[in-house]
């Protein structure tokens, strides 16, 4: 199917082969990014950003931006209808006249899908709540074929909150659907995967093992992706204290990891890893992030059917 | 304990002990003024007990709603004095509006447009899951 039009709520409703041709055209696009301001020229992307971000945000607007469009919305729900009790229906309506195509951040979980019912340009969902966040496994899928030429046969260790990490959810089951790869999810107990995901990934027969130790889950890992225990997920603080310790990158611990493995982090960081480890050859969550606006250069490019037109 | 046999009607078999009361209140047979029997923890060889529900009369039946609160049940429908057909209700595949979404996190319980929205994901173990927030929730236990 042609991706022109398509709304982006999750990755699950792309074929492999169509993430893969918008990998493609971001790594293409990542060799000379600054050579197609003009193939965006004339359209104009919405920005509904209900919820905090910096990197989302600020790499959707600067891809536009480099395709030579423009782009209306706001960075604060304080400032837009919302605080005046406009259902996320009615902005959509509203907004789906005045755009080509609409980036949504919003705190509750299958926004994104719901937007996606009332509107008829293409919506992208860049995090809703603690559910899915696939703009950032494009960044990551970007980021792992640019190191190892490949998605697929990889061991990824992910680590932290696996219940409410957004960006954990996506990339779990995007790359499950690449042959030979397998996990372990290393999180304390009441921060393991949600029943919806294990229950997926279970009928998908999936490699992925649940475990607590961070050094245990790093030993033969291709990938160790660390997340931030999200304060804002938790309904209660001491919970959150409790839990916002729990694994702490340094140095130290990355020793006895293989010398070829790289870590990965959606950022932002807290303390889950060390500043020592920003000097260590194997990190590479800057160059992730730097991944994002090729990523969603390619993305905005190929949904308004501009790429390679 | 017997109980006549009835010539024209509805005769609920093999709710699960314990339901057919909930049954009984949700298809409103308090109200009407046919002759209507609950029968409750009667010996069953294949359940060890049951509740079994006699109307004799016709009424209509909501099968979805009645597999939603008891899907071991079995709905006869008695002609002249006969079972003339047999009906095993089953599962909806999509529920909508009925009961609200369990995570406080889903847009579901938030937007004023959005009525709840689930579909069935395990008919065994009753697993619906919300197609917004696709947190799964559990039936078995669930009052309607």
């Amino acid at each position: 199917m042609e991706l022109k039009g398509r709304k982006m709520v999750s990755l699950n409703e792309f074929t492999t082969n169509e993430i893969e041709e918008i990998v493609d055209a971001a790594l293409e696009i990542s060799t000379d990014i600054t050579g197609y301001g003009k193939l965006l020229q004339g359209y104009i992307m919405g920005a509904l950003f209900y919820e905090a971000s910096t990197r989302t945000r600020l790499s959707f607007e600067s891809a536009m931006l480099r395709l030579g469009g423009k782009v209306v919305g706001f960075a604060d729900a304080s400032t837009s209808s919302s605080k005046k009790g406009e259902s996320l229906a009615d902005t959509i309506r509203v907004m789906d006249d005045y755009c080509d195509i609409i980036v949504l951040r919003h705190p509750k979980e299958g926004s994104a899908k719901l937007a996606g019912q009332f509107s008829t340009v293409p919506i992208i969902n860049a995090g809703d709540g603690g559910h899915k966040h696939p703009t950032q496994t494009l960044t990551d899928l970007v980021t792992l074929k640019k190191e190892f030429a490949r998605i697929s046969n990889l061991k990824i260790a992910l680590c932290g909150d696996l219940r409410f990490g957004r960006t954990v959810h996506s990339m779990l089951e995007t790359l499950s659907r690449w042959k030979g790869n397998s996990f372990v999810l290393i999180s304390p107990e009441k921060l393991r995967i949600p029943e919806w995901l294990r229950s997926n990934l279970e009928e998908m027969d999936i490699d992925f093992t649940e475990i607590t130790d961070l050094e245990t889950g790093i030993e033969r890992a291709d990938v160790l992706y660390m997340t931030r225990i999200q304060k804002e997920r938790f309904f209660s603080e001491k919970e959150y204290l409790k839990l916002k310790n729990a694994y702490i990158l340094d140095v130290k611990r990355l020793k006895n990891s293989p010398s070829e493995m790289i870590v990965m982090h959606p950022l932002p960081r807290v303390n889950e890893i060390d500043y020592d480890v920003d000097n260590d050859d194997r990190s590479r969550y800057f160059q992730q992030a730097a991944n994002g606006v090729p990523a969603r250069m390619a993305l905005l490019a190929l949904l308004l059917g501009r790429w390679r037109q | 304990m017997k109980v006549k046999a009835i010539d024209r009607g509805i005769v609920i078999d093999h709710i699960t002990a314990g339901k057919g009361l909930e049954i009984f209140r949700k298809l409103k047979l308090k109200n009407v003024h046919f002759p209507v029997v609950l029968l409750m923890n009667v010996a069953s060889t294949r359940y060890g007990k049951k509740d079994v529900i006699k109307v004799e009369n016709r009424i209509d039946l909501d099968m979805e709603m009645l597999a939603l609160m008891d899907h071991q049940l079995i709905v006869n429908i008695i002609e002249n004095n006969v079972v003339a057909e047999k009906r095993k209700p089953s599962l909806p595949r999509h529920i909508k509006g009925l009961f609200n979404c369990e995570n406080p996190r889903c847009i579901s319980n938030e937007d004023p447009y959005v009525s709840s929205s689930f579909v069935r994901i395990d008919t065994e173990k009753k697993t619906y899951q919300c197609i917004y927030c696709e947190e799964n929730v559990s039936l078995m236990d669930k009052r309607f």
